[in-house]
Formats: structure tokens, C-alpha cells, sequence
């Protein structure tokens, strides 16, 4: 059976997707002004897909034992994650499965990140080397 | 309009370097909540091999989302950014960008489809230290929306 890595779950708030837009450089309206967001058809504000693939790369160096460990990574922004105004913001989920182990010392994840129960990123994966 | 075909394949002249910085470093790490001392202490970055604060695995696409301007602005290719949205994302490392690289990017247009009205663009951004060391290789896929 293939091993499962333990779930992580990271809270996101406004202040955070406000923080990522000064460190990013990405200043998308739709990630700050529920104004904007709404005009474009959108619920509310919602986080940046690299901020909600940036937790995934959190939980991937997590299971990787040392930030520099990432050899591969790559997702598909399959929908987005709202944020609401409120103290408590909204949870992303971020699990993973060991799909193979290459002759050459290479781990290979499936990763899977939900909200609200709904899956937002795809084709999630990521190859790691163990330090 | 759709996007015109005869980008696909085309390359654009090296950016500028981007010099990264340790507290941009800092900043990106505490941003999105990696506390792990390789992004903040140099020491511990030393002590697992590299000579200064290690980024976070997605910290490329500060450089890459700034450089590839170059593509998604350019306007014979005919994309209309506000609708555009982010369809997938890649990297692949040579080694993670460390504080005190100058960082050129190289940008190419991989693949341009078109699929239910839609049309989706792939880039390929190579990114190498100015000696030429590869870093990390970073593809990004963008949907542009058809028109209502």
C-alpha cells in the first residue's frame, strides 16, 4: 500500500493574502478588494494560486526534511480558494501519497489540497530527494 | 482574437539580472508562514551547504511572473489580461535561489492551444545565474477566457 504523509492544515486569512501581495509583487485587485472581485464574478476575494501553491511547497518541505530537498513541483489551479473577511479566514488541507521511489533515490508525491472539502489544486505533484 | 500561432516557439532576449535579496528572502518566507531556519539564518544555511538564505521553492516566480511581461505584454500576441487566469504551474530545480544571486531570465513560448473558446498559453522561463548555472526552469500555463 502506498505510504500516506501526514495532513497539514494552514489557515488563511486576509492579512495573509495581503502580506503575500508586498512580498510577491503580485497586486491583483481580485486578491484584495471584494469590490472588484464581485465585479468580475467572482464570490468574494479569493487567494493567489501561487500563495495557495506556496502552502503546498510548505507541506512538501515539510515531508521532505530540508527546504532544499524539492526537485519537481507542479500543480493545476482547478478553483479558487475564497477568503472571507472574518477573524478565522478559511483552511487549505494539503495531503500527499508516495506514488514511487526511483533506483536513483527519488520520492515522488501526489498531493491533493482541498477548501471547504473541494478540491483547488490538480494534477498536483511533486519529486523530492530525502537528505 | 485568438492568440497569434506563430509565437509559439519564439524566445525573447535575457532580462536584466535580478539580484536577490536576503531580506526579500525574509520576507517571502515569513509571508507565507515558513519558519524554517534555511530561509531565515544564514548559518543554518551554511551548515546544509549554501552560502546564504535558501527561498522557498515557489519564491522563482517573483522573478519569472515580473520577467515574462516581456510575453504577455507584448501586443502582436493579442492577449487581453484581465482575462487571463492562472491554469498551471511548474518548476523544476537545479539547485533552490539562494540570497546573493543575480538571476537572468530567459523566456519562450512553448505551446499555444485553443480549446471550448478558450485559448491556453504555456511559457518556459529558463533561469541561470549570469555565468550561465542553471537554477530553475519554471513553466506557466495562462487561460485566457473567451469572450462572453
Amino acid at each position: 500500500m502506498a505510504e500516506t504523509l501526514p495532513t497539514q492544515t494552514f489557515t488563511v486569512t486576509r492579512a495573509d493574502l495581503i502580506r503575500y501581495c508586498g512580498a510577491s509583487g503580485d497586486f491583483n485587485t481580485i486578491h484584495w478588494s471584494e469590490r472588484i472581485a464581485n465585479s468580475v464574478g467572482l464570490p468574494g476575494v479569493i487567494a493567489h494560486g501561487m500563495y495557495t501553491m506556496a502552502l503546498a511547497g510548505r507541506a512538501v518541505s515539510v515531508w521532505a526534511g530540508a527546504p532544499d530537498a524539492v526537485v519537481e513541483f507542479g500543480v493545476r489551479f482547478s478553483r479558487p480558494v475564497p477568503v472571507p473577511d472574518t477573524d478565522e479566514g478559511t483552511e487549505v488541507v494539503v495531503t500527499g501519497v508516495v506514488k514511487e521511489v526511483t533506483d536513483d533515490g527519488l520520492t515522488k508525491l501526489e498531493l491533493t489540497a482541498t477548501c471547504n472539502g473541494q478540491k483547488v489544486l490538480s494534477m498536483a505533484r511533486a519529486t523530492i530527494r530525502k537528505r | 482574437m485568438p492568440l497569434d500561432q506563430s509565437f509559439v516557439g519564439r524566445s525573447w532576449p535575457p532580462t536584466a539580472p535580478y539580484l536577490v535579496g536576503r531580506e526579500k528572502i525574509r520576507e517571502f518566507a515569513a509571508a507565507i508562514g515558513a519558519t524554517d531556519a534555511e530561509y531565515h539564518d544564514p548559518e543554518a544555511a551554511r551548515a546544509i551547504g549554501y552560502a546564504d538564505v535558501v527561498a522557498p521553492p515557489t519564491f522563482p516566480v517573483v522573478i519569472t511572473m515580473t520577467a515574462s511581461r516581456q510575453i504577455v505584454a507584448d501586443p502582436e500576441l493579442g492577449l487581453d489580461y484581465s482575462r487571463v487566469v492562472h491554469g498551471d504551474q511548474r518548476f523544476a530545480y537545479a539547485r533552490p535561489v539562494v540570497a546573493g544571486d543575480a538571476l537572468i531570465c530567459v523566456n519562450t513560448v512553448e505551446e499555444i492551444t485553443s480549446r471550448g473558446g478558450h485559448d491556453f498559453l504555456t511559457t518556459r522561463t529558463d533561469v541561470t545565474t549570469e555565468a550561465g548555472e542553471a537554477v530553475v526552469t519554471v513553466w506557466s500555463k495562462l487561460v485566457q477566457r473567451g469572450e462572453e
